[in-house]
């Protein structure tokens, strides 16, 4: 056991944290407000290697391992959550083609990923598949040379300005379902994209529907094996789930030091609010259930580093820390008061982004059934 | 970050473990049902060195770090939260503030028996009318020449009947507040110590609580903890590690709770099938064990920092705070779990919420660490 971060990751942290508090912490009220893409800060990630924080440097990647990438995604979201969000899809998109992907379609995208001049998109979710996600069905039948999908993804996050997107679709039906994974880029014949979703939060991540319609995928694009799509899906999600935990615990930190700060000038009753017990209790309980979150999140992202199994300890975290995080936004708007619901402090953007991410990527109820089967010895390990 | 335990970590555990299950586990109801303290036990485990884990072995100690002390505490509470108890206390309360604390010849002296396991520990801060309000002592202690003359009674102290030594909270000067508290190793057989009798306990009942009454105590000098006046930072300190051991003792009962649910709802059928395979029984399951995980890791974590002489109190209130909070509810779940055989005592589910309720309000109450927490925050 060592509760410290290395010097690398130390380093990662500062660096992030200044950029995050700098550049994207006074522009995410009105990233906010306009549903604005925050391109320019997408663009400052890239710059600094954080794209590719899970792909190696060979191709293009910093390789900072999975520890360095967690932390220096929760400051991202302590400044900005849709610039935190795109960050993570890029990044997983970047491992999953790195770890499933062939040679020729590492050196065709991870370097693009990597460096930012490509974008990242995971279509899993369907209108009628959201948690039973193996019930998806859009199909992809062989064609020669090509595979031809037919079907829509909804909820697709980086969906409309992707460069490459993971796409699942039903390769088999009978007598065994089987699902397979596709790269499939922008301009391909029969692939569109739908306008915006309108969100509670989390408004500056673009968030689209896609259509594929007789959509032709060159059969180079297929990713691993056809047939095993699915478990590509669900080892991607558990990377995922790890970005999704440490972007809670950095919206949720940034609640609650404004609530902190707010405690100590606002004052009633002729003192700070800071001094009564029940704003006391409120922010402890905050902290502890943040340190929590944290740990479990850190916890996770070293045992994917160390090769070990985590598709538990990444559900663990997932649905603690995003939980933990929603009760700690909510406190924090309660501890503004009226003000807590005012657009000029940052709190209620705060609350409406956290409560995404007790949905997406598994939602809370799935992430408790993957923690079960795992205690009961049913799950995947 | 390194989230693998020590090869040393690994081995306390094996074997707490083996112990814990073999020895103490197969005599937990019956301890419970009697409130036998557990004599024998606590031999056992003076001789596996667990009196004193984290006690340099120049101390007659184990001479290991404050995660294998967590590690301990876990495995024996898992198996009965009453002899763990016994344990913390003469680890945290007794052992550490004479590490801490103590002179050379005090460590020689009174140490070596506590940490060997000869002797047993207790601590003698809480008074009748000083709970969470640990400052306002009424016991008092007035210097006579070579020694101290010691007035007041004590309340709530694990480990007092059978306890040789204990760590004693004195007011030596009113007027200066807790900043007039005064330390001491007291032998519990000096003439005007009186030790009332067992509590009756909701749980923990094996583990023995009872008030000290102190009547003109004579207490030599070189028995001073300390400094005078220094008697306040000494109990905050140790209470800052015991509530590493109470953290541990929570997340044993929390484990005793989610396994014992576990196997229950394998084996338990209804509407044809385990119950287990429900969705609502999953729900608590995976609640319990994700919890756990969580005040295992603030448990640890605070284990770690104490080990490196850094500040640790924030983080022994999160992991105390958090970790008994978690335990009480999965204690509830695993009652819930068992439907009407939890609230039967042919099955241990209600034992342990019983045992879980205590870590909520001992070594500083739930209340008391929002508050140590909190002004951890506002001083940053």
């Amino acid at each position: 056991m060592r509760f410290e971060a290395s010097e690398e990751q130390a380093q990662i942290r500062d660096m992030v944290r200044s950029l995050a508090r700098k550049e994207f912490a006074p522009k995410a009220a009105q990233i906010d407000e306009e549903g604005r893409y925050p391109e320019e800060n997408l663009k400052r990630l890239a710059e600094l290697g954080l794209l590719g924080m899970l792909v190696p440097a060979s191709h293009g990647g910093s390789e900072t391992g999975t520890v360095a990438y967690a932390i220096a995604l929760a400051e991202v979201a302590g400044g900005c959550a849709s610039t935190a969000v795109g960050m993570a899809v890029t990044n997983m998109v970047g491992e999953g083609i790195h770890r499933f992907g062939s040679e020729e379609q590492r050196s065709r995208f991870l370097p693009a990923l990597a460096s930012g001049t490509v974008t990242g998109a995971f279509a899993l979710t369907e209108p009628s598949a959201g948690s039973d996600a193996f019930g998806i069905s859009t199909v992809a039948l062989r064609d020669g040379d090509a595979y031809v999908l037919n079907g829509s993804k909804v909820f697709i996050t980086n969906g409309s300005r992707a460069g490459v997107t993971i796409v699942m679709a039903v390769t088999e039906k009978e007598p065994k379902k089987r699902i397979s994974a596709f790269l499939v880029l922008p301009g391909m014949p029969g692939f569109s994209v739908g306008k915006p979703e309108h969100k509670m939060g989390l408004k500056g991540s673009d968030t689209v529907s896609l259509s594929f319609g007789d959509c032709r995928v060159p059969k180079r694009n297929l990713l691993g094996a056809e047939g095993e799509g699915f478990p590509i899906a669900m080892t991607i999600l558990d990377g995922g789930r790890i970005g999704i935990a440490s972007q809670s615990v950095g919206i949720a930190r940034a609640a609650l030091d404004a609530a902190t700060s707010y405690a100590r000038e606002r004052r009633q009753f002729g003192e700070p609010i800071a001094s009564f017990q029940a704003i006391q209790g409120m922010l402890a309980d905050s902290a502890t259930e943040l340190d929590a979150a944290e740990l479990l999140a850190l916890r996770a992202a070293y045992r994917k580093d160390a090769g070990a199994p985590f598709t538990r300890e990444a559900s663990v975290a997932k649905v603690f820390a995003s939980e933990a995080a929603y009760r700690a936004c909510h406190r924090s708007v309660q501890i503004f008061g009226g003000y807590g619901y005012i657009r000029e402090y940052p709190v209620e953007r705060h609350l409406r982004d956290i409560k995404v991410t007790s949905i997406y990527e598994g939602t809370s109820e799935i992430q408790r059934i993957i923690i079960a089967r795992n205690l009961l010895g049913q799950g995947r390990r | 970050m390194v989230f693998d335990l020590t090869e040393e970590q690994r081995m306390i555990q094996e074997m707490t473990r083996n112990f814990a299950q073999k020895e103490v586990l197969p005599k937990a109801a019956e301890l419970d049902e009697t409130g036998r303290f557990p004599e024998e036990l606590v031999r056992q485990m003076a001789e596996l060195g667990l009196m004193g884990v984290a006690v340099p072995e120049g101390y007659g100690g184990a001479g290991m770090d404050n995660i294998c002390y967590a590690i301990a505490m876990e495995e024996i509470s898992r198996a009965c939260a009453s002899t763990a108890v016994i344990l913390s206390v003469n680890n945290s309360l007794a052992c550490d503030p004479i590490l801490k604390f103590g002179s050379e010849e005090q460590k020689k002296k009174v140490l070596v028996p506590l940490a060997s396991g000869r002797h047993l520990g207790c601590f003698g801060l809480t008074e009748p009318g000083a709970g969470s309000d640990a400052g306002s002592q009424k016991t008092t202690a007035v210097r006579n020449g070579d020694h101290y003359v010691v007035n007041g009674t004590k309340n709530f102290i694990t480990n007092a009947p059978q306890a040789d030594t204990c760590i004693l909270f004195t007011m030596t000067d009113k007027e200066k507040k807790h900043k007039g508290i005064t330390s001491f190793i007291l032998d519990m057989k000096t003439d005007g110590v009186t030790v009332g009798k067992n509590e009756k306990k909701m749980g923990i009942t094996a583990s023995a609580t009872a008030s000290i009454i102190l009547e003109d105590v004579r207490i030599p000098v070189e028995n001073r903890l300390a400094n005078e006046g220094d008697g306040f930072k000494v109990a905050m300190h140790t209470l800052d590690g015991g509530r590493i051991g109470i953290a541990s003792q929570a997340i044993g009962i929390a484990r005793a709770s989610l396994e014992d649910a576990l196997a229950y709802a394998k084996e338990r059928k209804q509407f044809g099938q385990p119950i287990a395979n429900f969705q609502a029984i999953q729900w608590m399951l995976a609640d319990m064990a994700t919890e756990i995980d969580a005040a295992r890791l603030l448990t640890y974590r605070a284990a770690w920092l104490k080990d490196r002489n850094a500040r640790h109190s924030k983080e022994s209130s999160m992991a105390k705070l958090y970790a008994s909070e978690a335990a009480m509810r999965a204690s509830v779940k695993g009652i819930q779990i068992h439907g009407g055989y939890g609230y039967i005592k042919e099955y241990p589910a209600e034992r342990h919420f019983r045992d879980a309720k205590i870590t909520e309000i001992y070594e500083g109450t739930s209340e008391i660490q929002r508050l140590v927490i909190a002004s951890a925050l506002l001083k940053d």
